[in-house]
């Protein structure tokens, strides 16, 4: 099967999906007559992001822009860092445990040191995002660059491979899956994490209207608010998943299709 | 088996003998490989002959005696050789052609020049038209076939066979072994080939280099007379028997094989 024909195949499979979440949904509210507050109609849910569209909007601009800017400072930290610890293994003996203590560390909790020492604006969200989105890249792409065998050492060799050139022509490119897997949880993961970051201190994002939501107790603004959290990471994350198509060509048709073509 | 004197060979070991931490994997192994001649390591696995191949290929160097190549000792990599492993590591993100091509970029190939190499190699070994395909989607005889012409595009004077078709079905391993018979009497290079099979070293050799183990010593270098090119019929000629049973008879000898069928 050809790939755009897949995707399309795909696309339709996530449409009915959504459909029937929709549709169950919208059957419970209707059948257990759970109250408005509790469970909102589904539909009034969507009239009301429709009438709030240009708030929605801006609210979820904000939240993307600080995801997409502490996930970008996330790649630019964690791979540089990938690659030292790869590459030299005292670096690694000092790094890896630092890399799992900050990885503990409860990011919640630091978030409102960051608001009192760097205030309202968008710093401290990068920070918590990098905080959380930095530790799966580091450890899928240090696994990517340590999973070189011995024959592929070997080649590199015969080749008469240096070190820079074994590391751009052989080691990095055989990574390139494994971190694109980093960078598909990290991008989950920067989404909650600017989310966390707003809770704590924010006057603006989807984060932000979370909390104010809840605290009026309007659960179809709450609804309305979490729909187009879901959405942002669904859009964030198929921009990561293209990225990949992209980037790794060789790995656009499964496993199983090749076993059956072979 | 000390070389003759005067004639300088393509390559020789003198004496080697190889250690890993205090293990002994090597001891006092002395053979010399013609230039244009296709020798074959044979031995039971743990005999060491993978460590004989890495020698020659200066990927490793002895704890002592000496790997010489034309007279001079190997002091790092053999890049100007052609290397084939047990399994065909291939780059997974290169086609078949651009995995070809990786060893005439790291030569410094004309570009062009290499490209038509490369394609003219591929369809000799009956892998046209797949030359734009990613490795995974070949077969597993394919992907060796692939990894043989990537050794070859950039014409060594040495190609280093390591059991190279140790993880193939018989079927295609026969087919392999032919048309690398084929393969060698077209460019003439050394060959330097590791196997466990005695019918394969037999079949393509100039000369089999029998090792026992452990450590790894050489038990006795037969020298195959079978004229060239050889046909499978001449696995059942009777010269041919005879080297096998040459072969089996030292491995008896040794006690790897026990022939004791009676009950």
């Amino acid at each position: 099967m050809k790939p755009t024909w897949r995707m399309a195949r795909e696309a339709v499979i996530y449409f009915i999906t959504a459909v029937a979440i929709v549709t169950v949904w919208w059957i419970c509210v209707r059948v257990t007559g759970v109250k408005e507050y509790l469970l909102p109609n589904p539909f009034h849910v969507f009239s009301n992001m429709w009438n709030e569209r240009a708030s929605l909007l801006h609210e979820t601009g904000v939240t993307a822009w600080e995801t997409i800017l502490g996930f970008a400072a996330s790649v630019v930290v964690a791979i540089p860092l990938a690659v030292i610890m790869a590459e030299w293994r005292l670096a690694y003996s000092l790094g890896y445990p630092f890399v799992v203590a900050l990885q503990t560390l409860p990011k919640v909790a630091v978030a409102p040191l960051l608001v009192v020492a760097l205030g309202f604006g968008i710093l401290p969200k990068i920070i918590v995002v990098v905080l959380v989105a930095f530790f799966p890249i580091v450890i899928n792409a240090l696994t990517g660059f340590r999973t070189v065998d011995a024959d592929m050492h070997n080649l590199g060799r015969i080749l008469g491979f240096g070190r820079l050139k074994f590391f751009c022509r052989i080691a990095l490119p055989q990574a390139l899956p494994s971190i694109f897997a980093g960078l598909k949880v990290a991008m989950t993961l920067a989404l909650i994490g600017a989310v966390v970051a707003e809770f704590v201190g924010a006057d603006e994002g989807l984060g932000h209207l979370l909390l104010s939501a809840a605290a009026q107790l309007d659960s179809i603004l709450s609804f309305s608010a979490l729909i187009g959290l879901t959405f942002l990471g669904l859009v964030l994350y198929a921009a990561v998943a293209l990225l990949e198509w992209i980037a790794v060509p060789w790995r656009r048709i499964p496993e199983s299709e090749l076993a059956a073509g072979r | 088996m000390t070389p003759t004197k005067g004639e300088v060979a393509s390559f020789a070991l003198e004496d080697v003998s190889v250690r890993f931490g205090g293990r002994e994997a090597l001891r006092n192994v002395s053979f010399r490989i013609d230039a244009g001649q296709f020798v074959s390591i044979l031995g039971p696995s743990g005999c060491g002959k993978s460590t004989v191949l890495s020698l020659v290929a200066g990927l490793r160097m002895p704890s002592s005696g000496q790997v010489l190549r034309a007279g001079a000792p190997v002091t790092g990599p053999l890049t100007t050789a052609g290397m084939v492993f047990q399994k065909p590591v291939l780059l997974e993100w290169r086609t078949t052609l651009g995995n070809v091509l990786l060893s005439a970029e790291a030569h410094g190939m004309d570009r062009r020049a290499a490209e038509r190499r490369a394609r003219d190699l591929l369809a000799s070994v009956g892998l046209a038209g797949f030359e734009e395909s990613y490795p995974r989607e070949l077969s597993g005889g394919m992907q060796q076939r692939a990894a043989i012409c990537r050794a070859l595009v950039h014409a060594p004077d040495m190609l280093l066979m390591d059991e190279p078709f140790a993880a193939l079905d018989a079927i295609t391993r026969d087919q392999l072994a032919i048309d690398l018979g084929r393969i060698f009497l077209e460019r003439r290079a050394s060959i330097l080939f590791v196997t466990h099979s005695i019918p394969e070293a037999v079949f393509l050799s100039d000369r089999v280099i029998v090792m026992t183990g452990r450590p790894g010593t050489v038990s006795k270098i037969i020298e195959i007379d079978l004229p060239r090119p050889r046909h499978l019929r001449v696995r059942q000629t009777p010269d041919f028997a005879r080297y096998e049973q040459q072969i089996l008879d030292l491995f008896l000898a040794e006690g790897l094989l026990k022939d004791n069928v009676a009950v």
